[in-house]
């Protein structure tokens, strides 16, 4: 395994500019997220490090070779696609065999590391099936399997579970994350999905139109977003825009004053108030510091979703579901409730950062 | 209520079921037709048969005309799609895959071939054929040469057509993997690529053999003394004579087209393909 870094990355297709001067490394063992809207340059990103764009300027660097005008066949990465792309003509440890086959190992070396690389992923018993006889979710692991029998330099993943079903992908996201600990894999995924990110990922990139927006672990990224935009990707997200009016409030663009104790972190060109939803406390009647109108409660399961609107604004609220004999049980829509946060609970940032 | 909507869909259903068969009616009647009456025992076609007899079969076998059309027609279908589904595959891969000025003209130039009727291309290559025999001193006309190259023109656009839809659909993501395995670009085309173009190169094969063996408007002119196809042998036969010996060779010709589908659906599912 290898460190990974990227200088100064760009790549432009005509008048566009895909990426955007990325600079990035990977520490060896390290799983970094490239967490982004489609168009944010994430997989450009990702197939500039694979080898199968060339980008405009910048360097790619694996330890201390620059890989930069390297072809994709002489990288040594291994890459999972989102779609698997498994060779349709050959069966899974011929999938799995190939990659070795074409470092000329002989037949009975490939065939035990074959036998191997099955037992990871647990498909000793189809090694002979074709990809069409095999589910979404065991093409998946062939596909993880083909990729790390190679004892790649990288480890690429380029949305791997969008294809699978809510609960397998749950289920595969723990798998994959457990595998690459133990086997400490230096990783670079790609993903839209931001639970995808957070639950894998010891550190995220949040990427918009190209750039970075900010980089760090997950809890620093859902706790102290640098601007409304992150704050929003990383998680659900309560946005009001305004201004600080003092050291212990912000006023929102229709007028309301909510309270803040942040401290010295916040920056001085904060116009935007973000607070998560499960930040904020909710009582049934209006003795708060802030009441307002319920418009809708939503039933999750484990927890309940309140909607309540203030003056022009509305707070989108998530609690863990009241038992039914609790007074917030009882809630309804048009009722009066108040909410109540933590001073330091709320983040004060700027709309966009530049 | 719920009597009504369960009573339409099955009235759809009935409709849809009669509009099927009638399809198959319509394509098989013709086919049908010739296979029955080349067992009728009288030499004019009428209904009901005088009697059923094998005789047109041992008929057609002993007309040296059919026999050496059959040899010829099959001979010519091999070579001309031996020659044109390669051309054919390494044009249509340029087409998809190239990234070069003119991409859609050349693809509309080798298409071109299917629009124009056979009996005009025929005579133009007749033509060309006789400017070509001046220009080079030899025989090009009345030659196999000649006629195999006419029939490539018929192989070339169907495999470009085949073959341009399979890479379509192709996905360029396995091709990708095979890179960031380690596989240069020569052993990806050779060890993924072509072989996942294979149905579409099968089908294309299958078709140029079936165009040539039974194409009659291009050939007219281009056969020589002896050496015609048998659909034209069997052109020439029905000017002087008309009993079901034409029937019974039709039958024979069906036959191997049929056998040939089925060979083939066997490798690949041609109802994906084409």
């Amino acid at each position: 395994m290898a460190n990974l870094s990227i200088e100064k990355l760009t790549k432009r297709f005509g008048a566009s500019l895909a990426v955007d001067g990325l600079d990035l490394s990977v520490q060896e063992g390290e799983l970094v997220a490239l967490l982004g809207p489609s168009g944010c340059g994430k997989t450009t990103t990702l197939r500039m490090v694979a080898g199968f764009l060339p980008p405009t300027s910048g360097r790619v660097m694996f330890d201390h070779d620059d890989v930069t005008s390297l072809p994709a066949y002489r990288r040594s990465t291994g890459m999972v696609f989102q779609s698997y792309a498994l060779f349709p003509h050959m069966t899974a440890a011929q999938n799995i065999g190939f990659g070795l086959e074409m470092r000329g190992l002989t037949t009975p070396t490939r065939q035990a590391k074959i036998e191997e690389a099955l037992k990871l992923v647990r498909l000793s018993h189809l090694a002979s099936r074709f990809p069409r006889e095999l589910s979404g979710g065991q093409q998946q692991r062939v596909a993880l399997a083909r990729a790390l029998v190679i004892n790649p330099k990288l480890f690429l993943l380029d949305e791997p579970l969008s294809n699978l079903d809510a609960k397998l992908r749950a289920e595969v996201r723990v798998e994959i994350r457990a595998l690459q600990q133990r086997l400490g894999l230096t990783t670079l995924l790609v993903t839209h999905d931001r639970e995808e990110a957070l639950t894998m990922a010891d550190r995220l990139v949040v990427m918009d139109g190209g750039r970075v927006r900010q980089i760090g672990s997950p809890r620093e990224l859902y706790d102290e977003p640098q601007d409304a935009f992150v704050a929003d990707f990383v998680g659900r997200c309560n946005i009001l825009p305004g201004r600080r009016e003092n050291e212990t409030q912000f006023r929102t663009e229709s007028g309301l004053l909510l309270s803040v104790d942040t401290g010295a972190r916040e920056s001085k060109n904060a116009t935007a108030f973000t607070l998560r939803p499960e930040r904020i406390a909710i009582h049934p009647g209006a003795e708060g510091e802030l009441s307002g109108v319920v418009k809708a409660v939503t039933y999750l399961g484990p927890q309940t979703e309140y909607h309540v609107s203030i003056g022009q604004g509305t707070f989108v609220v998530v609690r863990q579901t009241p038992a039914a004999h609790e007074p917030l049980a009882l809630v309804r829509p048009e009722d009066v409730v108040s909410l109540q946060w933590d001073r330091k609970a709320p983040r004060l940032v700027p709309q966009t950062s530049s | 209520m719920s009597v009504r909507l369960t009573k339409r869909p099955f009235l759809g259903r009935g409709l849809m079921r009669a509009a099927v068969a009638l399809a198959y009616l319509i394509v098989f009647a013709p086919v049908f037709t010739i296979v029955v009456t080349s067992f009728f025992s009288q030499q004019i076609v009428s209904f009901p048969p005088a009697g059923l007899t094998s005789h047109w079969y041992v008929n057609a076998w002993q007309t040296p005309e059919f026999l050496r059309g059959l040899l010829t027609s099959l001979q010519v279908a091999l070579l001309a799609s031996a020659i044109g589904v390669p051309i054919g595959t390494a044009a249509a891969l340029a087409i998809v895959r190239g990234e070069f000025w003119g991409r859609n003209a050349i693809s509309t130039f080798l298409l071109a071939p299917l629009a124009v009727p056979g009996v005009v291309a025929g005579s133009g290559l007749y033509m060309f054929y006789v400017l070509a025999e001046d220009f080079l001193d030899r025989d090009v006309k009345a030659t196999t040469q000649g006629l195999v190259a006419a029939h490539v023109l018929l192989a070339i656009p169907w495999t470009v057509r085949l073959v341009v839809a399979s890479l379509q659909g192709l996905e360029r993501s396995a091709e990708e993997a095979a890179a960031n395995l380690g596989a240069g670009p020569l052993t990806v085309f050779r060890r993924i690529t072509l072989p996942m173009m294979r149905p579409g190169i099968v089908a294309a094969t299958m078709f140029s053999f079936i165009q040539s063996f039974e194409n009659l408007d291009i050939s007219l002119l281009l056969v020589g003394p002896g050496k015609t196809t048998l659909p034209v042998a069997m052109l020439n036969y029905l000017q002087f004579r008309i009993d079901p010996t034409l029937a019974a060779v039709a039958t024979v010709q069906i036959l191997i087209v049929g056998v040939l589908m089925a060979v083939t659906d066997r490798f690949v599912r041609l109802s994906r393909v084409v």
